[in-house]
């Protein structure tokens, strides 16, 4: 992890716990060469560390404290079951390959290998016409996030759930599409936040939602693993057809889906016009850190002068990106096979099941415990409270790391992520120590 | 004429007016590109070529795509490591965004040695092209940067889709504000910096993609010279470092001074075969500041975080072994030479047509390019030696 430097995390009144302002530790530097190139005033917007990193210090904080404490990770969502083994030794023999004359391989398509494309596209969008030189392949949902927001550019507006996967909101940040934070609600001016909570069934009252260029759309939801139905998702895309907006749907999560509810966006009538999905190994194959995802832009998706989008975000790949490393995209072409996608789907029910074990768990203390359903996230209510400080009670009485919601938005001052991966051991263990506590 | 001979199909030709657009305007930046990026173009090309001529024996000297095998000692260090993540001690899952610690350190002690490069000054990626397009983002839109003109098309294109640059000027084949300097067998390669206006951004690839040239000590020091006086700050593509022969310098940072003015981008790509396999580096010092005494390191460490989500496991794990004592010696076999003709878009046709031999014309690099054409030595050397065969023939 980066060397970060060291600053008091001070419980405050701000949603979202901001640390001590960076600017007071330039003064070491007054005397040191400075070149006279500006900081990207952007990045100055930034108010913390990415959320992620941020939950590893502070990990990496307490076992440090503890030495002996078994500390359980129910925070970061990562994937912890090792893969199978059709989807290991293919990449394997790809890699044994590479060191022989027919087996070599260099430069691949940016766009990804056309035989994975297909597979996508077969697996995941049969029936519902989407052809795989539609389907970008990529080395995961975070980097296609950002790269789909360099095609967008800074000129333009987003609407994000509120508490969601702090991504959308960091990269537009990033790129010059919003204001400042404001520090009493914690929300960046110009981002419209669709708020989404018990009150409304974690689904936004669209009649409130003001119109944006760009809709960022995760559904199952990170952090709150809500699925929308079929009905509302209806209701997304005919508000972007209403306003001519773009939907950016992030399905990372829909083979987690247990309830019948739709998977793709695509799914929807209509919604190839106004609609880009991305999408990911990660959470589907473990392949957390062999890198590999995709995104899908319908050919009659258009700019406003008719310009079709997928001219552009192919340029963004080819001048941007060199493609998903090959060895990876074999993996995936394996875990899509008939065997492959067995296995892998086997291990997405193991984590459901762990799902269930900690759903069980939270309502058992009569906790408020949402998603988990159909997602491997649980959002647990602690009405009342700052979501740092249960985190901090939680890691310090029972050394399980969470994920506080606040992290995900305002909306989620109220509420911890807990997520279902982990070794079954582990999740059992930690459903102990939480009933012992929160008891 | 290369922004007409560069035309992808008019993606309006078949708009169905009637069809529904959204409301969504087109990022202007986007359109300010002429063409397609200038590989796949060539890749058409080739494919279009080949259509044409089924029974030609065509020989790929355009795009710099390495094609021998990878030694062993790398490919099974991915191999074991792949197998490695069916097993319960061998999993793991996200890794550290900036790299595995094994590797960042192996490449801070294999390239960096005695020049103050550290392990925490290193970010693995999944190639330099992507670290380039990162680094933009960091830079933002208000910075303005100077290239080698020609130069690799992507700190150009990536300049342009961030917003940092005017229209294109079709009469000089240039973008507004960006500050070309001029590389030519006039100058020896190096652009006269008496004549170079100050930028924030000063993009430096030596050895050189496409001219082929190494820039020397004496040359490295004035540009560090010229961004300490201007306060710019030098990205420098080390990417084909490992093909200097003579003693040219390989890292910007054996020049003295060189860790406030200067940040480097390299890849495994053409030093590993790496190209398909994805895997790069760029180290930035701490000692590199931002005018308000800002660390760009840490900058960049949350773009890293943020917009990417680290190198694939199973290629840092080729790496790894590619720094290796093994993995060095196993590399050391690999030569370079590069070679220019005087052409153009024309010559290349030319070319093309006449010996099946794909090149990249010059102008694809810049104005500075036209009236040149690149020649990629990546191939194998039975191919190399009959390209050398037809070129013979043609210029007899």
């Amino acid at each position: 992890m980066y060397k970060s430097l060291s600053f008091a995390f001070m419980p405050c009144k701000t949603i979202l716990q901001p640390r001590a302002s960076i600017k007071t530790q330039d003064n070491e530097n007054v005397t040191s060469y400075r070149t006279k190139v500006a900081r990207n005033p952007t990045m100055e917007r930034l108010q913390y560390n990415y959320l992620f990193p941020e939950i590893s210090a502070r990990e990496a904080q307490h076992v440090k404290k503890y030495p002996n404490a078994k500390v359980i990770s129910l925070g970061i969502g990562d994937t912890t079951e090792p893969l199978p083994d059709v989807v290991a030794l293919s990449m394997a023999n790809y890699a044994h390959g590479l060191a022989t004359p027919t087996g070599y391989r260099g430069y691949g398509a940016e766009q990804g290998s056309k035989e994975l494309r297909k597979a996508i596209a077969e697996t995941f969008y049969k029936d519902m016409g989407i052809q795989d030189t539609e389907v970008f392949v990529s080395d995961g949902a975070q980097c296609d996030i950002s790269r789909l927001q360099l095609l967008f550019g800074s000129n333009m507006s987003i609407a994000v759930q509120d508490p969601i996967f702090p991504a959308y909101i960091d990269s537009s940040v990033i790129i010059g599409q919003t204001g400042d934070v404001e520090t009493e609600s914690g929300r960046y001016q110009n981002i419209e936040y669709m708020k989404c909570g018990p009150q409304n069934s974690f689904f936004p009252d669209l009649s409130k939602t003001a119109r944006t260029d760009i809709i960022f759309f995760c559904s199952p939801n990170n952090p709150t693993g809500h699925a929308a139905s079929w009905e509302q998702l209806e209701q997304v895309v005919r508000f972007a057809q209403e306003n001519g907006s773009i939907i950016v749907y992030d399905s990372a999560y829909a083979v987690y889906i247990t309830d019948g509810s739709p998977r793709s966006i695509y799914e929807i009538p209509g919604a190839k016009k106004v609609a880009i999905e991305v999408s990911s190994f990660s959470k589907i194959a473990g392949f957390t850190g062999v890198r590999l995802g995709w995104t899908v832009v319908p050919k009659e998706l258009m700019y406003s002068n008719g310009f079709p989008v997928i001219n552009d975000f192919n340029r963004i790949v080819c001048t941007c990106f060199n493609g998903a490393s090959r060895i990876a995209q074999a993996g995936g072409l394996a875990s899509l096979s008939k065997e492959g996608f067995k296995a892998v789907i086997s291990l997405v029910d193991y984590y459901k099941e762990n799902a269930e074990i900690l759903l069980e768990t939270f309502k058992s203390l009569g906790l408020r415990a949402y998603g988990g359903v159909n997602a491997p996230y649980l959002w647990v209510h602690f009405p009342g409270s700052n979501s740092w400080d249960v985190f901090n009670e939680i890691l310090e009485k029972t050394h399980i790391i969470t994920v506080p919601g606040s992290g995900f938005g305002p909306a989620g001052k109220e509420f911890i992520r807990v997520t279902a991966f982990g070794h079954r051991e582990n999740i059992l263990q930690a459903s102990d120590r939480l009933t012992s506590l929160l008891k | 004429m290369a922004a007409i001979l560069f035309q992808s199909p008019n993606p309006y030709r078949n708009l169905n007016t009637r069809a529904y657009k959204t409301k969504v305007s087109r990022n202007e930046n986007l359109a300010k590109l002429q063409a397609g990026y200038l590989f796949p173009e060539i890749a058409r090309r080739r494919a279009a070529h080949m259509l044409k001529y089924p029974d030609a024996q065509v020989i790929s000297l355009g795009i710099g795509d390495t094609t021998e095998p990878i030694p062993e000692v790398i490919t099974s260090a991915m191999s074991k490591r792949s197998y490695a993540l069916s097993t319960v001690d061998g999993y793991s899952g996200y890794g550290a965004e900036q790299g595995a610690k094994q590797l960042r350190a192996a490449i801070a002690s294999t390239y960096y040695a005695d020049l103050g490069i550290e392990e925490d000054d290193i970010f693995v990626s999944d190639g330099a092209k992507s670290d380039i397009s990162r680094l933009q983002v960091l830079f933002g839109s208000n910075v303005t940067m100077a290239v080698q003109d020609p130069s690799y098309p992507a700190y150009v294109d990536s300049s342009v889709i961030l917003g940092q640059t005017g229209q294109f000027q079709k009469d000089v084949e240039k973008y507004g504000n960006i500050e070309y300097m001029r590389c030519t067998p006039e100058n020896g390669f190096f652009p006269d910096l008496s004549t170079v206006r100050r930028t924030d951004i000063i993009f430096f690839c030596s050895p050189n993609n496409p001219t082929g040239y190494a820039a020397s000590r004496e040359q490295l020091t004035r540009i560090v010279q010229f961004a300490k006086e201007n306060g710019s700050i030098i990205v420098y593509d080390s990417a084909y470092a490992m093909y200097v022969s003579d003693d040219s310098p390989r890292s910007i940072f054996e020049i003295p001074g060189a860790k406030e003015v200067a940040l480097e981008v390299s890849s495994f790509s053409k030093y590993a075969g790496f190209t398909g396999v994805r895997l790069g580096w760029t180290a930035i010092p701490k000692d590199l500041l931002y005018s308000d005494g800002f660390p760009l390191a840490k900058d960049f460490n949350r773009i890293v975080c943020t917009c990417f989500n680290g190198a694939s496991n199973i290629a840092q794990a080729g790496g790894l072994a590619c720094v290796s004592a093994e993995g060095i010696k196993a590399k050391t076999h690999h030569t370079f030479g590069s070679t220019f003709l005087a052409g153009s878009w024309d010559v290349f046709s030319e070319i093309l047509e006449k010996t099946h031999v794909v090149t990249t014309p010059g102008s694809g690099f810049g104005p500075g390019g036209e009236g040149f054409v690149r020649v990629s030595a990546f191939g194998h050397r039975e191919n190399v030696l009959e390209a050398c065969r037809r070129f013979k023939q043609l210029y007899k």
